[in-house]
């Protein structure tokens, strides 16, 4: 399946975001989600599925002003 | 006896503490957490300016690297107040967005919420500000809203249920320090009783010292620390100044005259009943 994460194409199997997030090694680290410009709680990414084309975000910590 | 008097009236300084949505710091030095030359730098300026509430950001993490892990670890080990920011949202649904995500992550109800209207001065869409700020409030959020002096924003921004406000002291990242002291005067008159915070445009400890000289809560300032010779250094001269400014404040300044006024008596003065030779 064919999605956009942090705005890169890939190639994925996943299903889920949750899936998604194990796939790409994300899985225990301190990171928020999005689906299509909406907010995805982490409770909530084993039942987010995914479908083709979708927009993924997956945001972390980082320095700011 | 005069040196009792004055410890005491000095020991009352030690009472004076900033509250924000009910929580009370003894700091009224804000920092950023950006562009410092390391990791080392950022922590030890922390410590000299003796913050208790930073600013942090959520970004794209690249190819499951792990440095928002580090200095989130980092940050945690300073043991400050974190205020996730919305920093660079161009319009409302991204920063709601980015602002549930942080509240996920930092684990804090607490946003700074930007929403940048203009690409040059960088300067915030009140318009979009004041929807944002109802749309998080209404969610639980407790708004720090990056805005301008304008005194309709902000009236609607408490409006929308805010408590604090941060007014911009000149455009993000110019260092050009208070752009517009009448305005920011007028701000402070007008809510007596509301916290503001002013942000962004700081670029030396006097213009911190003359924000709090002006009767603001705090002041919050990244690049002018960050991006000094000596950031550590740099953090203790801020934390110095706003102290300075706020006892200054406290202590009821003078009013400017337009006209000099001798400072030593005139009377007594020798040769005073002599012409002038």
């Amino acid at each position: 399946m064919h999605i956009h994460v942090n705005g890169k194409a890939l190639d994925v199997a996943a299903a889920t975001l949750a899936a998604l997030l194990h796939e790409l090694e994300y899985e225990d680290c301190a990171v928020a989600t999005a689906l299509n410009r909406n907010f995805v709680r982490r409770r909530d990414r084993g039942k987010t599925p995914l479908k083709e084309g979708d927009a993924v975000e997956i945001l972390a910590p980082r320095q700011g002003g | 006896m005069a040196a009792d008097l004055a410890a005491d009236s000095i020991a009352d300084l030690g009472g004076d503490r900033l509250t924000l949505y009910g929580a009370e710091f003894s700091s009224r030095l804000l920092a950023g957490t950006a562009q410092y030359p390391s990791p080392a730098i950022l922590s030890r300026a922390i410590v000299a300016a003796k913050a208790e509430i930073v600013t942090v950001s959520l970004r794209r993490e690249s190819g499951g690297g792990r440095a928002g892990e580090r200095f989130w670890a980092l940050i945690r080990d300073l043991g400050v107040r974190v205020l996730p920011n919305t920093a660079g949202c161009r319009s409302v649904r991204e920063a709601v967005t980015t602002a549930q995500m942080a509240r996920e992550v930092f684990d804090t109800p607490w946003v700074k919420l930007e929403v940048i209207g203009e690409e040059d001065s960088l300067q915030p869409d009140v318009f979009g500000l004041v929807e944002a700020a109802s749309i998080l409030t209404r969610e639980g959020f407790q708004v720090f809203p990056y805005t301008t002096e304008d005194l309709v924003a902000a009236e609607k921004l408490l409006g929308a249920g805010c408590e604090v406000l941060m007014p911009w002291g000149s455009p993000i990242g110019s260092g050009r320090g208070l752009n517009n002291p009448y305005g920011l005067k007028s701000l402070r008159a007008h809510f007596p009783n509301v916290p503001l915070i002013i942000d962004a445009g700081i670029g030396a400890p006097s213009h911190a010292a003359a924000a709090m000289e002006l009767g603001f809560d705090a002041v919050l300032t990244n690049t002018a620390i960050a991006k000094a010779g000596d950031p550590v250094i740099m953090a203790r001269a801020f934390a110095l100044a706003v102290e300075a400014g706020r006892i200054g404040y406290r202590a009821d300044l003078m009013q400017a005259r337009d006209m000099a006024a001798p400072s030593t008596p005139v009377i007594g003065r020798a040769f005073s009943d002599l012409a002038r030779a």
